[in-house]
């Protein structure tokens, strides 16, 4: 079994983001840079089920600039199989990714493609569904718990109204929530391994992806402040505020 | 003039209140017409609760064993065959819509809008990127079908008083039994809702463990409020997931957030921006909570919860 896992390469979790000034975009000069969390459960999921004899090939991929082949390495250090790079200088839009992501899909015939639920930068939540429905195929999405049955899947979603457990028949897409597993570190001799690891270039143009970057973003700008608020010194005052307030 | 499509949402046969969210959505940016479609095995007291939210032109329903549960999969191409002739697709940013709402756009091969928060044109919205720490503005093609999720923390619930008529549809859609439901795990609380009470309360990390939550649960049904939590507290497995508030759990808005003992890290503070009036409670007086928060107390929160509930009176 072929798992096809989703790398996207993302501003690290950590970093306070800022728009520029001039509301042209936010600062990504001299910002750390990581896998998107979302992905990296992703992959870890994958390498579990490698691990557990499901499957027997983790292939990560990602559409990025140039650079990010430094992303592929981090990916196949952390175990995978080997990697493919679409590259591309421009950052694309999640109906663009679904289409290319399609692209591999048909080249690799994987059995289940594991995406990250978001990447925490655009924060779109789409690239999984738009992919599932592009290939025609089933999507369990926002997963807490995957388990493989030959050739079905039942995977525990986390939904707003608890946990929904859906079959879904192979192949699909699967995408990550935060519960799944804990991603596991890379340790340095398998960073050394990594560097011997496959990993194949493919410039988006020789795709022929039709673009879906219909959305433009035309201004930047930082969320509204609220404003400061009092410090009250004990059980009482605050109790006060809110009766004074009527919220109690 | 936008005629616009929005996707009700429900469960055990009830209208979940973000679909009045997508109403109100539509309205502001003057929408010509607003339909509600309801997709279920029995639609006929759904639609009916849909067509009495002021502002909806037309209820559509689309019966079918099938559409028991919300399969996108199932539903998808149900909406794209309803979808004809509409210029706007709207689907709440629940965990229902944004399971959904991409599969839509897909199929219909358009862009999707994710997480309206604001509405400047039927074409151009604002929504946040980065857990929030920036908002974008966003044009849509004109000359396509527009699919969006709402942030349903974002607008209000339209009100009642309206009287749609309501049509059965139907659709002559393969529908693929690839994907199948087997179950809803869901806690049994008579709590209100989380995604729509006017008042939380929410426990962090803070709380240090699933037994010390009593103490948030305590001061929650004192004051009739839903409970929340942050992303620590689930992962730490004091609470169950579908009681995370944040970047990538619920993103609410209630009249009052009380946050005890919880630090306040980015990806929750975008959870809770919108709310009324946010308390924070935390021994450290340094948390960044307190730079959100318009009322603080620094304190012990096991000595001040109780101390609350006594002045409440």
């Amino acid at each position: 079994m072929k798992i096809l896992v989703g790398y996207k390469r993302v501003v690290d979790y950590n970093v306070r983001i800022q728009v520029k000034p001039d509301g042209s975009g936010v600062v990504t000069e001299g910002v750390k840079l990581s896998p998107n969390p979302f992905d990296d459960i992703a992959l870890e999921e994958a390498l579990r089920l490698r691990e557990k004899g499901v499957a027997t090939d983790v292939v990560v991929a990602t559409i990025g600039p140039a650079d990010c082949q430094a992303h592929l390495r981090n990916g196949l250090a952390m175990g995978a199989n080997r990697a493919i790079h679409v590259v591309t200088s421009q950052a694309v839009q999640p109906l663009t990714a679904a289409r290319t992501l399609l692209k591999l899909i048909e080249k690799e015939q994987p059995d289940i493609v594991i995406l990250g639920k978001q990447a925490i930068d655009d924060d779109c939540n789409q690239t999984g569904q738009m992919l599932a429905a592009l290939w025609n195929r089933p999507q369990a999405t926002f997963a807490s718990k995957v388990e493989i049955n030959g050739s079905s899947a039942r995977v525990t979603r986390e939904v707003d109204a608890g946990l929904e457990v859906i079959d879904v028949d192979l192949p699909a897409v699967i995408t990550t929530d935060l519960r799944l597993n804990e991603p596991r570190f890379i340790k340095l001799p398998d960073i050394m391994k990594a560097k011997s690891k496959p990993l194949e270039t493919i410039p988006l143009e020789s795709l022929a992806v039709e673009s879906g970057d219909h959305l433009k973003t035309t201004a930047y700008a930082a969320p509204a402040k609220r404003s400061k608020g009092v410090m009250v010194k004990d059980a009482a005052e605050l109790v006060a505020l809110l009766k004074t307030k009527g919220l109690v | 003039m936008s005629k616009v499509l929005i996707v009700a949402e429900h469960l055990n046969g009830k209208l979940n209140s973000s679909t009045a969210r997508c109403v109100t959505c539509a309205k502001a940016f003057n929408a010509g017409s607003v339909t509600v479609l309801v997709l279920a095995d029995a639609p006929e007291a759904i639609a009916a609760e849909a067509a009495a939210i002021a502002g909806v032109d037309k209820v559509l329903t689309i019966a079918n064993p099938a559409n028991a549960h919300p399969i996108a999969a199932v539903y998808a191409p149900q909406v794209v065959a309803a979808a004809q002739g509409y210029s706007h697709v709207l689907a709440p940013s629940t965990t229902f819509g944004k399971d959904l709402a991409p599969r839509i756009a897909a199929l219909l091969g358009v862009a999707q809008v994710s997480d309206i928060a604001e509405v400047l044109g039927a074409h151009s919205f604002k929504r946040p990127i980065y857990a929030g720490n920036a908002i974008i503005t966003v044009e849509a093609p004109a000359d396509a079908t527009l699919v969006a999720t709402v942030r349903t923390a974002s607008f209000a619930a339209a009100a009642a008083g309206g009287s749609a008529t309501i049509e059965a549809l139907s659709v002559s859609v393969e529908l693929p039994t690839h994907t199948r439901f087997v179950e809803l795990q869901q806690g049994k609380s008579d709590r209100p809702d989380l995604q729509s009470a006017s008042r939380v309360v929410s426990g962090g990390r803070g709380v240090g463990s699933a037994e010390n939550f009593a103490v948030i649960y305590k001061l929650a049904d004192r004051i009739g409020a839903a409970v929340g939590a942050s992303r620590a507290a689930v992962d730490a497995g004091y609470v169950p997931s579908d009681l995370q508030v944040g970047q990538t759990g619920k993103i609410i808005a209630p009249e009052l957030y009380m946050a005890i003992g919880i630090s306040g890290a980015i990806q929750h503070l975008t959870g809770i921006k919108d709310a009324g009036t946010i308390v924070a409670i935390n021994k450290d007086g340094e948390a960044p909570i307190f730079e959100i928060a318009d009322i603080g107390l620094v304190g012990d929160l096991f000595t001040l919860v109780p101390e609350i509930e006594a002045a409440l009176g």
